[in-house]
């Protein structure tokens, strides 16, 4: 694993601020908000929350069911908080977890509360805006039983050839017969260094379903988030869709424990290494049974890209269905041709065939971000050919 | 504009001249020659490993063959060496046997791609093959045998080729879905004109532009569409020219060891 160096980037003093009117942000951070799949017209949107480099800038709900705090303000008000903050994982975890805890920045705290389903999603951007700003944010999301909701999170940085760190650290509680739909939006540039730290559990009768997409180049991405399916009957999916440009290097996947019986997950990633270096992983652990785990990597390699996939099954309880499929390799000979006697060139083609392979159609997002995302993915395929 | 008629019988849509195809150094076809013209349907029956997909394959121009001597004409144009795309241009449209899905792509999309710039409607297409509920899911993923010939033949009803390609339409299809598949084979190769007051059969017949090379192990197709002509395949060789029925008649009696004793 490559590591970043960190000690050129600024991790304190750089606080902007609150802003009162989202809508009069800089068309600059409007736009890279937009990219990350943070709307600042707040159409249909639940709640809110922005934070720029090191301060909280926006937070609001627009829903009663919607409890949305920056991190201090909300460990102040709510005492019983500091049980959910480093429970999922440890500050000792490793060196980022480590300043995470010595230095924070603030970070979100949702809680959707009981029995509150949301038919809009609350979204958050944290956005790093001053050149080699280094970010620490903390995020805890709670989802209480019975209730249902789509987080939209964004990250981004104000300009792509902007230099910067992001470390996020991000807890979530996925209660008794709640769902969370969790969609990460990545929109980096050449010259960023990421690594998020992610826990979360999932209790009985409860549903995560987690979309991650990153289209953009990053400079070292990695990521490992472990999600534990605590009560009996929990679900969870993973979808990914990665593209790795030149300069890129992506050490990504997810982890799951199947804690309980009759838990399910199923992780599915689509991962293109045009140029770049994707390293993708996946981890099923079963210790109960009936459990069912399944684990698939689909991976591109053009412009001499390069993917390594480490799938990894691990059954500890009999009556345990764990199951993984894989493949790495170019754009399929076959699939060309069969679009070719339809009369495409082999351009049009293989960016048929792209642009089909970055579906994102499972992930059920909102209108607008879909619109935005398949943008995006035209875009971007364009710069693979 | 359609230009007057009247050679439509007599003019050569495909024309295969003393072709040798090779795949990576063996040679599978050894000198086939095989003209087909305007309106007409021909079969073409072989044993396994005969050289018959290599033939459409090599027509289409997909595939890792190489052609070594002759050469191929479609339309009075020498397509030889052309990528497939500007064969399907030209109006050459082939149904795969099996052919790869693609994820993520919608059947409704490829279907908008193949009818390049004509407008079409594709739902009332995808209504004729039963396929309207397909058109949202990826191409050809999950889909039964049935459900892909039918989903080639809408491809093709969208592409409006001249010179349609089969590689066995029947295989894999059962015997519902085989009427079906027979049926809309036989509007692609025929036109949907019925004869009337103003049409006999005979007019129909010579309006017919679109020409097939089919391809079946069962010959359960031509109890669908009629064809002019049947030859053999074997060994790479092209043998006995005659009526498609009759050639199947023998071969369902004697099987390919005739052929044998014919070549040799």
């Amino acid at each position: 694993m490559k590591k970043p160096d960190l000690s050129h980037y600024e991790f304190s003093g750089h606080s902007a601020g609150k802003v009162e009117d989202l809508k009069r942000l800089g068309k600059a951070e409007k736009e890279s908000m937009r990219m990350a799949g943070f709307d600042a017209e707040e159409k249909g949107t639940s709640a809110s929350f922005v934070q720029i480099d090191h301060d909280n800038a926006f937070c609001k709900s627009y829903n009663p069911g919607v409890e949305i705090l920056p991190l201090g303000l909300a460990m102040h008000m709510h005492e019983g908080l500091a049980d959910y903050r480093w429970r999922l994982l440890k500050p000792e975890k490793d060196e980022y977890t480590r300043m995470a805890a010595d230095n924070p920045h603030g970070g979100y705290v949702i809680r959707v509360k009981k029995g509150v389903r949301l038919d809009q999603p609350i979204q958050s951007c944290l956005m790093m805006h001053t050149n080699n700003v280094g970010q620490n944010v903390h995020n805890i999301v709670i989802i209480e039983e019975g209730a249902e909701a789509h987080i939209l999170s964004g990250c981004t940085t104000t300009e792509a050839d902007q230099s910067a760190a992001h470390i996020g650290i991000s807890e979530f509680y996925v209660e008794k017969n709640a769902s969370l739909t969790f969609t990460m939006v990545h929109n980096w540039g050449e010259k960023v260094d990421v690594r998020p730290r992610s826990a979360g559990q999932v209790e009985a009768g409860g549903i995560f379903q987690s979309n991650y997409i990153s289209l953009k180049p990053v400079r070292n991405l990695q990521m490992y988030p472990s999600i534990t399916m605590k009560g009996a009957s929990s679900i969870s999916r993973f979808n990914s869709v990665i593209v790795a440009t030149e300069g890129t290097y992506m050490d990504v996947g997810n982890r799951v424990i199947l804690d309980a019986p009759d838990t399910r997950t199923e992780i599915i990633s689509h991962a293109i290494a045009s140029g770049g270096h994707i390293v993708a992983r996946g981890h099923i652990q079963a210790n109960h049974a009936p459990s069912k785990g399944h684990l698939e990597c689909q991976g591109l390699l053009l412009n001499k890209g390069i993917i390594q996939a480490i799938p990894e099954l691990d059954g500890r309880a009999e009556g345990a269905e764990l199951s993984h499929e894989a493949a790495v390799g170019k754009i399929a000979r076959e699939e060309l041709d069969y679009l070719m006697i339809r009369g495409l060139s082999e351009e049009e083609a293989s960016s048929a065939i792209i642009r089909g392979f970055l579906d994102i159609d499972i992930m059920g997002l909102p209108n607008e971000l879909q619109a935005e995302i398949q943008q995006a993915i035209s875009e971007t395929e364009k710069s693979m050919l | 504009m359609d230009k007057p008629d009247h050679k439509s019988t007599t003019c050569t849509m495909l024309s295969i001249e003393n072709l040798h195809v090779s795949i990576n150094g063996t040679q599978v076809l050894k000198g086939t020659s095989l003209q087909i013209n305007q309106g007409e349907t021909v079969i073409l029956f072989g044993p396994n490993g005969s050289g018959k997909t290599t033939l459409l394959y090599t027509i289409m121009g997909i595939g890792n063959y190489e052609v070594t001597e002759g050469r191929i004409l479609f339309d009075g144009t020498d397509i030889t060496h052309m990528p497939p795309n500007e064969r399907a241009q030209l109006g050459i449209g082939m149904s795969m046997q099996r052919p790869p899905s693609i994820h993520g792509l919608k059947t409704r999309d490829l279907v908008r791609l193949c009818a390049g710039k004509r407008e079409i409607d594709i739902d009332e297409l995808a209504r004729k093959v039963n396929l309207e509920h397909f058109l949202e899911r990826d191409v050809n993923l999950g889909f039964s045998g049935g459900e892909i010939k039918r989903s080639e033949l809408l491809q093709l009803m969208a592409q409006h080729p001249k010179l349609v390609l089969f590689d066995e339409p029947e295989s894999g299809v059962d015997v519902e879905n085989m009427a079906l598949v027979g049926s809309m084979a036989r509007k692609l190769l025929e036109g949907e004109l019925a004869p009337d007051r103003t049409h006999t059969m005979l007019d129909i017949k010579q309006e017919r532009k679109t020409s097939g090379l089919i391809i079946t192990h069962t010959g359960h197709i031509l109890d669908y569409i009629t064809a002019d002509r049947g030859h053999v395949l074997y060994n790479g060789h092209l043998c006995c020219a005659d009526n498609p029925k009759r050639i199947l008649d023998h071969l369902q009696k004697y099987g390919y060891k005739e052929c044998i004793r014919c070549l040799t």
